[in-house]
């Protein structure tokens, strides 16, 4: 509980570097000198408030997402975008670019968000069809079926000379955020929220079928719920930031060694430790190279891959 | 009491489950016996609603298993499989915690609370309540599963080998654990039992299953008769009685 109040104390610590962080002068000298209409206080409000929220909450939908994955597909190593749910919610948007330019973002995501949800559907029959015995081979799976939708994807938008746009999109940044460009990532949050109310259920639905049965609950109905919020975070991250690799795979994996997996304790865990990573991924970016910005996806892939193979090293053979 | 009838259940052309039907009588200790593929643990399953039958019905305490809601018969009827491979990493004590799930759907109450250390003392895992279960051994893990299952405080408790794992003092142990429920607490109990000698020390009845069908029941003492057990295992069995017991020898 300590331990819990202090990762929230530091994200909140990151929160605020984050505001100050960038090329334009915001500091609290040059924010208490200038009126409502100064530089200063303008891009506090249209840029970096918007950017520093949208960081929070798509690292922590996102980290749950991964988590609520893990627990309903039973293994470790699979999230968004190790099971084809990414490149899904991708192609769905492409779609929507081409068919319905007109529609509202969110009713693109939406059709990204059904996308993503039978990319999954898919993933999952996939599973069923060959049964794996190594935990790792179910991942594998997963990218590939990714790869084969991303292919798809990059056909039609070459085709409809849509590529910059699918690269822009693909690739995570938040240098784009503004304000009246993030908000559809609130839904991100209430799915998080809702993840943590179930919680009891994913974790029965972690225990198994059997266990999931004999305790009395629907194994589908809750594999369904789960399989929607991820789906939908997914979804919203991807057409508000783009994918951010790896995040739902070692934040609920670093959680889980830490305090296991009862997801009515770890889901706070995740949400705050999946905020603060990216918050500190974000500054990191934006500090490097600047004046020039790093994307989060580069900066995430780079220190999450490095996690991964940690945990993959780490894991015995038969802690699955 | 659960009553089967027709119970059948198939594997593409191959019947592993052939129209069982049969009376379990409710209270005391039921053992199924029977050699390997004879259908036991199907049978358990489909007793227990975890998998479908594709014919016949079974009722526990009345109650349809594939009619009623799942979560009024997770308050009825308990069963724990063999092999229980957990991805999620809980601690003992969460473990047995989610065996009150039907009943607080997460909110433990103080009563819930207080079956839970009971059901964690009566399996003696007092000193492992808050290790993972992935730092437990094989056997170790086992009383923990059938502490979550004692935990859920139903009528009916369903084991599929739950002597898997444990050694001659456990298994011992969890037999005598399990002796003690039928009689004290009241609770019918139905094992799939590969040793005979542990079915025939504990059970009040045992229904011995072979190729799919019901091969022969009745009382312990009728069952573990060299006869009975010659033809249900295609081998010869000896059964001498040692201090008021039936013990049977096999071992050449």
């Amino acid at each position: 509980m300590r331990l819990l109040a202090g990762a929230i104390i530091l994200t909140i610590a990151l929160a605020i570097a984050s505001l100050f962080v960038g090329v334009s002068d915001v500091s609290l000298g040059t924010l208490l000198s200038s009126g409502p209409e100064d530089r200063a206080t303008q891009v506090l409000l249209i840029s970096r408030i918007p950017r520093t929220l949208a960081i929070i909450l798509s690292g922590a939908a996102m980290a749950v997402a991964g988590l609520v994955m893990q627990m309903v597909v039973r293994n470790r190593f699979v999230e968004p975008s190790t099971a084809g749910t990414t490149e899904a919610a991708s192609l769905g948007f492409l779609v929507a670019t081409i068919f319905v330019p007109a529609w509202p973002l969110m009713g693109k995501m939406l059709i990204a968000a059904s996308f993503a949800l039978a990319g999954t559907a898919l993933f999952l029959r996939i599973l069923k069809a060959v049964p794996l015995r190594d935990t790792l081979l179910v991942p594998l799976v997963g990218i590939m079926l990714g790869g084969i939708i991303g292919a798809v994807t990059t056909f039609f938008a070459y085709r409809f000379e849509l590529l910059p746009s699918l690269l822009a999109w693909n690739m995570g940044d938040f240098s784009g955020i503004l304000r009246g460009r993030y908000e559809l990532l609130w839904i991100g949050l209430l799915c998080t929220i809702l993840a943590y109310v179930a919680a009891d259920r994913f974790t029965v639905a972690g225990m198994g079928k059997d266990f999931t049965t004999n305790l009395g609950l629907n194994y589908q109905r809750v594999m369904v719920l789960g399989l929607v919020i991820v789906s939908l975070v997914s979804a919203v991250v991807l057409v508000s930031v783009g994918s951010i690799p790896f995040l739902g795979l070692i934040i609920p994996n670093l959680v889980s060694l830490m305090v296991g997996d009862n997801m009515r304790r770890t889901v706070p865990w995740v949400a705050v430790m999946g905020a603060g990573f990216v918050l500190a991924c974000d500054i990191l970016g934006r500090i490097l190279r600047a004046p020039y910005e790093i994307p989060i996806s580069v900066v995430v892939g780079v220190i999450g891959s490095m996690v991964f193979l940690y945990l993959l090293l780490r894991t015995r053979p038969n802690a699955t | 009491m659960i009553v089967a009838q027709g119970v059948t259940k198939n594997y593409g052309t191959s019947c592993v489950v052939d129209g069982v039907s049969l009376t379990l009588p409710a209270g005391g200790i039921t053992s199924i016996i029977g050699p390997n593929g004879a259908g036991k643990s199907t049978f358990l399953s489909m007793i227990s609603r975890l998998m479908s039958m594709d014919m016949g019905t079974v009722t526990v305490a009345g109650l349809d298993v594939t009619k009623t809601p799942s979560d009024v018969l997770a308050r009825r009827l308990s069963i724990l499989r063999q092999d229980n491979h957990m991805t999620a990493r809980l601690t003992v004590r969460d473990l047995v915690s989610f065996g009150r799930y039907p009943y607080s759907k997460g909110r433990l109450t103080l009563e819930d609370k207080q079956q839970i250390d009971d059901a964690i003392g009566y399996l003696n895992l007092g000193e492992l309540s808050d290790r993972f279960l992935d730092e437990l051994s094989g056997g170790q893990r086992q009383r923990a599963f059938v502490a979550m299952v004692l935990c859920q405080d139903t009528d009916y408790v369903l084991l599929d080998e739950p002597l898997n794992n444990l050694d001659m003092k456990h298994a011992m142990g969890m037999m005598k654990l399990l002796r003690r429920a039928a009689n004290e607490l009241g609770k019918t109990v139905v094992l799939v039992l590969h040793d005979i000698n542990f079915a025939s020390w504990y059970s009040d009845y045992i229904v011995a299953m072979k190729n799919g069908k019901l091969a022969n029941q009745g009382p312990a003492a009728e069952m573990i008769d060299p006869k009975v057990l010659s033809e249900i295992y295609d081998m010869e069995i000896k059964v001498h009685e040692i201090g008021g017991q039936r013990i049977s020898l096999y071992y050449e």
